[in-house]
């Protein structure tokens, strides 16, 4: 056997205008699992896009040695044919299908007549329980969690016949109980001999899981960190991502917190749009000082992200009942606009579902949520909206040539940095942000870590809801924590640590 | 800008100015003579129309409605109807007849907006529903709008299909063109002339002004290009309305409407919502919009251009029956598709469209003028129609959600 399986030379990739990869060199091993780890926009995605022949031959220049070949992936197919699989960040899985279909679509189990059904459902089942899922091979994809549904991915990758499994980004949607399990099935694959990569931004994931580490910036290989002994620490990867140290990760702010409260929400519930009995936010109540950063911790299906779009302007649930202060006055939001209006916003989880239109100009977005600040009697004086995105392009140091560009060809930190332009245009005095720094990178990241300080800087509220609790940790004065819809803990930051947090989501399990 | 940018951008303006010049050539230049010029504006003044409706409609997600051809012979149908045989006032006929078309909308987009009905279903359901109630009010019959002087009919007939007649300046001068004896109505080219200073000098005035405050500029070569050849276009265009009985009324009507739709969609906040819906729904949502009522406006509005278009080809034909109106929803959408409005939504231009729609009118009339059957016209329109999209999605890539 060769000594790599997987020799990826001279990789050079073009777009109009920008040089995606630039003489990148990959090698891995067999049975290894590699980690490739880059801010956004640092070619990760493009290279596995070529490795995978999403990118034909002929549109790159370099080879591809593979098994001790050279490869000449025409078409996804072709890559496949040979083991390799790749399973992007964005699952294609098709909801109203059950998990066998998804397994098999496009590689149908053929009987005489059509699709073998019966051995369909027993090969799914087979490979479904290689991943550890007890689910029935006939449940619809629709009703089991992202997590379940990732791991669906991965043993339809297997049905396949893998032998080199590249993973995109296959954590950024998880929690963290999920992600452990499914970095740990990786683990067990590599004993029997599999070889995957793996791209991620969770960094303390990838010094857990990775042999390898391959770092690349701005479409060039920078180095490969062995990392055998799993004990390359998080600095060293970013030291080699950023070109530089940075040694704090949280941006340090003075604490100005002010005895007025921005926010008060008590005994707030609220039912699920369509099962209305089940009640998804049970009788929560919290409050947000001006100055504060709150952070909301829990694991996902945990009712935070519905409380807070409950709150913003009823845009989530029915049956919604209990109390809303903002600066002291009781209001009633019965829409998105009235939520605006009395000085809320909510900066959506889901930047590309939710928040941004990403056809449109960065210009356009950013004044989306109060577009009547840059209009006289209706009309719009496109010359203030241009310069109001200016203005934010500048204050938030967004990466664009122009703010006539469109959204969608921006990296994702930069798309969360005109989400965020948007709604500090709307001028609100309490900011709800839905994981803000997901899936972007850490340079990106501390960038948004410093726009909150400034906020809150300013005298207005802001409340966290994230998913990683180290950045909860760091940046917030104060962290509540939910769990089944219900509040089971609150916490000043300055005496939480993760063990304290998930205790307390444990304990309220155990009731 | 380069030759590639420049394709680009104007690829439907070239394609119909190669498709002029072919059916010129085709039609031994008949197809320019100021008869047929003025012709093809006056037949097609019910898609100009249509088209912005639709485009709304389409701007918002790719909807379209169906209903339009069968809101047309149901307003045709009522007009007709309250004039010869009731014998009404048709300045009230005409604002009765748009009331109705506004309920007609409110009706639709009530269902689309406000319960979610999709918009193929609804506006199929209306197709069938207008129809029938049009056939049913002309009992199946046809009925002639009365063109005798001094009658309510011609009246009615004067304020849509009339030409401006200016006296004094309109009958003093005869000239020798296109081989016959021409009294000249001057007042055609005097409008005309009228407008491209006025375009100019708009021009020049905003560039004075966004000098001034020291704004980016595009470059003036580009401007000041377009802008002459678009003067010259009016220039050329009235000199053969003034060739051919003058301006016709029913031109000022679309020329009104057109520049109202153009002016909502790219100037106003009302206008900028119709391309967030169809851009992204739910962020439009959370961004406070209330995007059912887009909805709304967006077949209202379809509804009260149909009526409109109702009484325009009511005027036109002089009569109306139970066929009237057929399949003109298919010219509007198609007027759309190939004027580069996005089959998903969020993207389209009123100005696109117009091309668009002067295109598939162009096409009509120079076959019309060869005598080819209806039968290839449709092969024709159905070809370019598919050529332009695919076009369109092959070079841009804008659709996005297809690529």
């Amino acid at each position: 056997m060769a000594e790599f399986i997987l020799e990826m030379k001279k990789i050079t990739k073009e777009f109009p205008g920008v040089k995606a990869l630039d003489n990148v060199n990959l090698q891995v091993r067999p049975g290894e699992i590699h980690a490739l780890v880059g801010e956004n926009g640092a070619g990760k995605s493009t290279l596995m896009n070529v490795l995978s022949g999403t990118y034909p031959y002929g549109s790159y220049s370099g080879d591809i040695v593979y098994n001790g070949e050279t490869c000449q992936f025409k078409t996804l197919h072709d890559s496949e044919e040979k083991g390799i699989v790749i399973i992007h960040q964005e699952l294609a899985l098709i909801p109203e299908l059950s998990i066998g279909e998804n397994m098999f679509l496009g590689n149908e189990r053929k009987g005489a007549f059509g699709i073998d059904w019966d051995r369909t459902y027993h090969e799914a089942g087979e490979h479904m329980r290689q991943v550890g899922l007890k689910e029935e091979p006939t449940t619809l994809i629709k009703d089991i969690g992202t997590g379940k549904q990732q791991l669906v991915e991965i043993a339809k990758a297997l049905s396949k016949n893998v032998k080199l499994l590249i993973l995109d980004e296959p954590t950024s949607s998880l929690n963290e109980e999920d992600s452990k399990m499914l970095l740990d099935l990786l683990l067990g694959f590599k004993k029997e001999g599999m070889t995957s990569i793996i791209i991620s931004h969770k960094l303390n994931e990838i010094s857990y899981v990775a042999d390898k580490i391959t770092v690349l910036r701005d479409g060039s290989t920078i180095e490969t960190i062995d990392n055998a002994e799993h004990n390359i620490d998080e600095a060293r990867i970013i030291r080699g991502m950023v070109g530089r140290e940075l040694s704090d990760r949280y941006p340090s702010r003075e604490h100005n917190i002010s005895d007025k409260i921005g926010l008060e929400v008590n005994g707030w519930t609220v039912h699920h749009p369509i099962y209305t009995e089940k009640k998804v936010v049970d009788n929560v109540s919290f409050n947000v000082h001006r100055g504060e950063i709150v952070g909301f911790s829990g694991l996902q299906g945990a009712g935070r992200t519905e409380l807070a779009m409950s709150i913003f302007g009823r845009s989530y649930g029915t049956g919604i009942s209990g109390k809303l202060k903002i600066d002291g006055q009781e209001k009633e939001l019965k829409s998105v606009r009235s939520a605006i209006e009395s000085g809320l916003a909510y900066v959506t989880e889901d930047r590309k579902g939710n928040g941004l239109i990403l056809a449109e100009s960065i210009a356009k977005n950013t004044t989306m949520a109060r577009l009547e600040k840059v209009c006289s009697k209706g009309i719009i004086n496109f010359d203030k909206e241009n310069a109001v995105a200016e203005e934010y392009k500048g204050k938030l140091k967004t990466k664009t040539p122009s703010v006539q560009q469109a959204v969608g060809n921006l990296s994702g930190g930069n798309q969360q940095k005109v989400l965020l332009a948007k709604w500090m245009f709307a001028d609100p005095e309490v900011l709800i942000l839905d994981e803000p720094t997901r899936g972007i990178d850490v340079g990106a990241k501390y960038e948004i870590y410093c726009i909150m300080n400034d906020l809150v800087a300013q005298g207005k509220s802001v409340v966290m809801i994230s998913s990683e609790m180290p950045e909860l940790l760091g940046m917030c004065d104060r962290i509540y924590v939910m769990n089944e819809g219900k509040m089971v803990a609150e916490m000043p930051a300055a005496d939480a640590t993760q063990e304290k947090i998930m205790s307390a989501i444990l304990m309220s399990d155990k009731k | 800008m380069n030759v590639k940018s420049f394709v680009k951008k104007y690829t439907m303006v070239i394609a119909l100015v190669v498709v002029f010049i072919f059916f010129t050539v085709w039609t031994e230049q008949k197809l320019m003579l100021a008869q047929n010029m003025s012709n093809l504006l006056i037949q097609n003044a019910y898609v100009l129309v249509l088209a912005c409706g639709m485009l709304m409609c389409i701007l918002t997600g790719g909807n379209i409605d169906l209903s339009v051809g069968s809101t047309v012979c149901l307003i045709g149908a009522v007009a007709a109807q309250l004039l010869s045989k009731n014998n009404l006032d048709p300045i009230f006929v005409i604002c009765f007849c748009l009331f109705i078309s506004i309920l007609i909308g409110m009706w639709q987009g009530f269902w689309i907006g406000y319960i979610h009905i999709p918009p193929f279903i609804c506006t199929l359901a209306g197709m069938f529903l207008f129809r029938g109630i049009g056939r049913k009010i002309l009992d199946s019959k046809t009925i002639a709008i009365q063109q005798v002087d001094g009658s309510k009919g011609k009246k009615f007939l004067d304020i849509f299909s009339s030409y401006i007649d200016v006296p004094g300046l309109d009958h003093s001068w005869t000239i020798q063109a296109e081989g016959r004896s021409v009294e000249v109505k001057l007042s055609a080219f005097i409008a005309g002339i009228i407008i491209a200073v006025a375009l100019l000098a708009i021009t020049v005035i905003n560039r004075a002004k966004k000098a001034k405050k020291g704004y980016k500029q595009t470059s003036a070569i580009s401007q000041f290009g377009k802008i002459l050849v678009i003067d010259a276009l009016i220039l050329a265009y009235t000199w053969k309305l003034s060739l051919y009985k003058g301006i016709p009324v029913m031109a000022i009507w679309v020329l009104a409407i057109v520049l109202i739709y153009a002016f909502i969609t790219s100037k106003t906040a009302f206008g900028r919502y119709f391309y967030a819906v169809g851009g992204n729904e739910k962020a439009t949502k959370l961004s406070g919009i209330n995007t059912n009522k887009v909805y709304f406006m967006a077949y209202t509005s379809m509804s009260l251009l149909a009526g409109l278009s109702g009484l325009l080809v009511a005027a036109r034909v002089g009569s109306v029956n139970g066929d009237t109106g057929n399949s003109f929803e298919m010219d509007a959408i198609g007027s759309c598709f190939i004027g580069g409005a996005s089959a998903y939504g969020g993207s389209g231009t009123v100005g696109g469209v117009m091309v668009g729609a002067i295109l598939l009118g162009v096409i009509n009339q120079g076959m019309s003028i060869k005598g080819l059957d209806n039968n290839w016209q449709y092969v024709v329109k159905g070809a370019v129609l598919l050529i332009a999209v695919i076009f369109d999605v092959v070079s841009n890539k804008k659709t996005g959600k297809a690529g």
